[in-house]
């Protein structure tokens, strides 16, 4: 019966859906996670002249409770690995995460004992950008990719499939 | 039945009012701040980005809500419940206008006109306290716990200048009564000021502002969430809307303290020298008191997010010291200084 009951998403659930997907993407509050050089191009870009928060971008929480956006900006040593990986798990769904430079991506030009070599297998990664460092415009880009991602996103689908025992 | 429908539609109205400004004044704040920064602040969702407070609002309550396992299950759940509902609820012994007459029916505008409006304000700005305290405690983190005790020193030390303060003006003025003071500061005085209270308590008047920051845990003395210092106080722990509670009580706390200065020291919805009941009808009169009040309140919010954005936050025991050395001594100076005028002009 639930099955039949269900024919595809209806006018209600894809409105509401829109509806927290814009509030969601115009409201992703970073935490700066900068362990190295990348990390003064993300202050950069929180600052004036490029201003991240005019995406709605603001109020960097150090709280990972409080925060949407994971930008980790640096190199990721062995010793910080478990660090982000905690951190990462500190913060409440939905959460998605931005790895700048090419540190954070594939350990960069640090091919050393010493470094992790890409954070993407210590946490899901949505968006890459490459550069050593990115320029602001790239973290500011990334942003804009990552709010056509939150976009496309369907965050009530599942629950209501299951509600309905499809 | 009438006066039920009216108080009714009153308490609704304010609540609404408050509301609507309390989102506002997030993004007051935030382009605000973009402005002295030399920045645009949000500007994407919606016309000048003034749906932003919606987009937060949407996010905040469709995001996971967390309890730390370690944490107190209750005393965490009841943080910001108790810190937001004496800030929802202190506006309502505070006039937001003079008076309406609708078919002949004097509608005051003020939800209630209690003869001890006074003391239910001071009292339910302590209550706030306690929304912190518990919410700090109840996380079981070492930065949530610094910030709450740091809150309750604050209080501690600027609830007896505030006090005084406001007794000074209980001494000018002779009544406990908020809607009382406000009608009595029609005129002049000296026969060339405004008949307002910071004319009559000036010292009282820097007294009270200082303090009044300190109540609402603005900056400068924003230490109970000092995120130099402790991550982010006593709001470590929480995420979700449960975090927007306790933003917004802020906002809720800093409208209401912006109408206390206004009833209290800057004439409530009178303009200098203008007495606007001699010629305007009873509606209109009733709608531009409640817009100069409003006005002048809103010049006040705007002082807020301006002093926010200029001070720098004051060190932990610079703020003792300020508080203990330098308000408390100056408040009862000022409390003797009017009880002395008031005796002799008597
Ligand atoms: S990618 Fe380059 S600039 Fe960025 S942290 Fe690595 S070395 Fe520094």
């Amino acid at each position: 019966m639930g099955l039949q009951a269900y024919t595809g998403p209806g006018w209600l659930l894809t409105k509401a859906e829109q509806l927290i997907n814009w509030g969601r993407s115009r409201s992703p509050w970073p935490l700066p996670y900068g362990t190295a050089c990348c990390g003064i191009e993300m202050m950069c870009a929180l600052a004036a002249s490029y201003d991240m928060a005019r995406f709605g971008a603001e109020r960097p929480s150090f709280s990972p409770r409080q925060a949407d956006v994971l930008i980790e900006a640096g190199t990721i040593t062995k010793k910080m690995v478990p660090v982000l990986r905690r951190i990462y798990d500190q913060m409440a769904e939905p959460k998605w995460v931005i790895a700048m430079g090419a540190c954070a991506c594939t350990g960069g030009v640090f091919r050393t004992y010493s470094t992790h070599q890409g954070i993407s297998d210590v946490i899901p990664v949505d968006v890459y950008i490459p550069g050593c460092p990115p320029r602001p415009e790239g973290l500011l880009y990334a942003l804009l990719k990552l709010m056509d991602k939150i976009q496309k996103d369907h965050p009530l689908r599942k629950q209501v499939v299951e509600a309905l025992g499809g | 039945m009438d006066n039920w429908v009216i108080a009714l539609i009153k308490v609704v109205f304010i609540w609404t009012w408050t509301l609507l400004i309390a989102t506002l004044m997030t993004w007051v704040e935030r382009r605000g701040s973009a402005m002295m920064q030399d920045r645009l602040g949000p500007n994407r969702a919606g016309p000048f980005g003034l749906f932003q407070p919606l987009a937060d609002g949407i996010k905040l309550f469709t995001k996971e809500d967390i309890i730390p396992e370690k944490a107190h299950k209750i005393l965490f759940s009841l943080g910001p419940i108790l810190f937001a509902l004496p800030a929802f609820s202190a506006y309502a012994v505070i006039p937001f206008g003079d008076k309406l007459i609708v078919n002949g029916k004097e509608i005051i505008l003020q939800v209630a006109d209690v003869n001890v409006g006074f003391l239910y304000v001071v009292a339910l700005g302590a209550m706030a306290v306690y929304g912190i305290v518990l919410g700090g405690w109840g996380s079981n983190n070492k930065y949530s716990i610094l910030g709450g005790l740091r809150s309750t020193a604050q209080l501690i030390s600027y609830e007896v200048p505030f006090g005084l303060s406001l007794l000074a003006v209980v001494l000018v003025y002779g009544t406990f009564s908020l809607r009382e003071i406000s009608l009595v500061q029609q005129g002049t005085f000296l026969g060339f000021l405004p008949n307002w209270g910071i004319f009559k308590q000036p010292l009282g008047f820097i007294l009270f502002i200082v303090t009044a920051y300190a109540e609402a845990n603005r900056v400068p003395f924003d230490l109970p969430e000092a995120e130099s210092e402790i991550v982010a106080g006593y709001h470590t722990e929480y995420g979700s809307m449960r975090l927007g509670l306790y933003l917004f009580g802020e906002y809720v706390n800093m409208y209401t303290l912006a109408a206390l200065m206004v009833t209290l020291y800057f004439g409530a919805w009178h303009l200098p020298y203008i007495d606007m009941s001699k010629f305007l009808g009873p509606v209109s009169y009733g709608i531009a008191s409640f817009l100069v009040f409003f006005l002048k309140t809103a010049f006040f919010l705007w002082l807020f997010v301006w002093v926010r954005w200029t001070v720098p936050r004051f060190r932990y025991d610079q703020v003792m010291g300020l508080g203990w050395k330098a308000l408390i001594p100056l408040a009862l100076v000022n409390l003797f200084i009017t009880a002395l005028c008031i005796q002799l002009t008597v």
